[in-house]
C-alpha cells in the first residue's frame, strides 16, 4: 500500500507544473517491474486530490512491459513471463533492464482557455 | 534508464495530441479499461493541451536519498538498508548483529522503522548502539515502508559523527519498501526458509533490489519440507548476482560470514 505515498509524489510534480492552469488528465508510464496496482493508485489519487485545485482530475497509466537486453548473446526480448528475468533466447542471467522499471509523469492535458479579453 | 530526461524549465508543450505516445512498445490491454469511467471530455468546448512534464515520480525521494548518501559519507558512515518480510528474523538478527559490533568496536546505530510500538527497538537497547525509532503510523493507518525523507528526521536523532556503521531496519514488507532509495550503501533482505522456496519469483522486485540476501532459520531445515537448491535456483533467475549467507539468528550459526561482510566492504562501495 505505498499507492497513497506515490500519488502525494505526483500531485506535488503535477501541481508544481501546472502552474495556475486546470489539469484534466494526468498520464503515467509504469513500467511492469514497479510494483503498483492500477485500481489502488486511481483511488489514492481521489483521495489526495479532493477539496484540492487537482480534484476531478485523473491518472490515465501508460503500462511499458519488461524487455530485456542480454549481455551474453546481445539479444533484446521480452520474457515470456514478466517475472522470470532471463534472456528469452539464450537463457542467460546475465541481463540489464532495457524497460519495465518506469516510473514518471509524463504529461498532463491542461484545459485550454480563451485568451482573456481586453475590456475597453 | 537512458530514456528518461528531464526539461530544465520543468515542462515543455506539445500541442498534438495524436502524437503523444513516442515510446515503441504495445499498450496493454487494459489500458484503456482503467480509465474508461472517467471520460466525457464533452463538458471542455475550448479543448484541452497536453503539456509534457517527464519527471520521475521517485525524484523527491531520489533527491532526499542522495543527501543521505552524502551525509554518511561525510562522517565517513557506511549505511545498510535490511528488508525482509514480517517476522524473517531481522531483528533477531540485528541482536545478535550489534552484539559482535560492540565487541569488535564498530561503533554502530539503528534506524528502526516500524508502524507503531517501539517493541523492536526495545530489544535492541543495551547493545551499545544508537537507536532512532521511527515510528511511520501516521495518516492513513501507517506507511508500509521507510522513505528516505523519513530516515533523514530520524538522523536528527543520531550522532554520526561517532558511528561507522547505520543499520536501518527497515518495515517488515516485501512489496513497498524495494521501490525506495534511503540512501543506504547496501541493501540487505534477510529471508526466512519458513517462506517457501517460491519468494523469489513473486517478489522479483525486492529480491532483484539486494546485493545480499541472508537465508535465516537455517536450523529449522530438518524439520521442514524446505528445498534450499530450489530457492537458490528462484533467487538466481531474479538475481544472479545476490551473495547468500545461510545463517541462524537463533543459534548464531553462519552469522561470522555475514560479520566480515558487514565490516569488511569500504564505505561507499556498493555490493553486487
Amino acid at each position: 500500500m505505498h499507492e497513497l505515498s506515490l500519488c502525494r509524489s505526483i500531485y506535488g510534480i503535477v501541481d508544481a507544473a501546472r502552474g495556475d492552469r486546470e489539469v484534466e488528465v494526468v498520464h503515467l508510464e509504469v513500467g511492469q517491474l514497479r510494483q503498483v496496482v492500477p485500481d489502488t493508485l486511481l483511488y489514492c489519487w481521489t483521495m489526495v486530490t479532493a477539496d484540492t485545485d487537482l480534484a476531478g482530475s485523473r491518472l490515465d497509466i501508460d503500462h511499458v512491459p519488461v524487455t530485456l537486453d542480454c549481455t551474453a548473446c546481445g539479444a533484446q526480448t521480452t520474457p515470456g513471463h514478466a517475472l522470470v528475468l532471463t534472456c528469452a533466447a539464450c537463457g542467460s542471467g546475465n541481463i540489464t533492464l532495457h524497460t519495465g522499471e518506469e516510473f514518471m509523469v509524463t504529461s498532463m492535458d491542461i484545459t485550454a482557455r480563451e485568451p482573456m479579453r481586453q475590456e475597453p | 534508464m537512458g530514456r528518461f530526461h528531464r526539461h530544465d524549465g520543468g515542462t515543455e508543450h506539445d500541442h498534438d495530441l495524436a502524437q503523444d505516445h513516442e515510446h515503441d512498445h504495445e499498450h496493454a490491454p487494459d489500458e484503456s479499461a482503467v480509465s474508461a469511467d472517467h471520460g466525457d471530455l464533452s463538458a471542455y468546448d475550448t479543448g484541452v493541451e497536453r503539456v509534457s512534464v517527464l519527471e520521475r515520480i521517485f525524484s523527491e525521494n531520489d533527491r532526499a536519498a542522495q543527501a543521505n548518501r552524502a551525509a554518511f559519507d561525510g562522517c565517513g558512515v557506511r549505511c545498510v538498508n535490511m528488508m525482509s518480510s514480517p517476522g524473517a528474523g531481522k531483528t533477531t538478527l540485528l541482536v545478535h548483529t550489534l552484539r559482535h559490533l560492540q565487541k569488535q568496536g564498530v561503533r554502530a546505530g539503528v534506524v528502526e522503522g516500524d508502524i507503531e510500538t517501539s517493541l523492536d527497538a526495545d530489544r535492541l537497547a543495551g547493545l551499545g548502539a544508537q537507536v532512532a525509532l521511527l515510528n511511520t503510523g501516521n495518516g492513513f493507518g501507517g506507511e508500509c515502508h521507510l522513505d528516505a525523507p523519513m530516515v533523514a528526521r530520524a538522523l536528527s536523532d543520531l550522532d554520526l559523527d561517532t558511528l561507522d556503521l547505520l543499520l536501518v531496519e527497515n518495515v517488515g514488507n516485501l512489496v513497498c519498501p524495494a521501490e525506495f532509495d534511503v540512501g543506504a550503501h547496501d541493501s540487505v533482505m534477510v529471508y526466512a526458509i519458513t517462506e517457501g522456496e517460491e519468494k523469489p519469483l513473486k517478489y522479483p522486485v525486492m529480491f532483484r533490489s539486494v546485493g545480499v540476501v541472508l537465508v535465516n532459520k537455517m536450523d529449522l531445515l530438518p524439520h521442514l519440507d524446505f528445498d534450499l537448491a530450489l530457492f537458490l535456483r528462484n533467487l538466481a533467475q531474479v538475481n544472479p548476482q545476490a551473495r547468500v549467507f545461510e545463517v541462524s539468528a537463533r543459534t548464531g550459526a553462519g552469522l561470522d560470514d555475514w560479520h566480515t561482510w558487514l565490516t569488511a566492504a569500504p564505505v561507499g562501495v556498493r555490493a553486487t
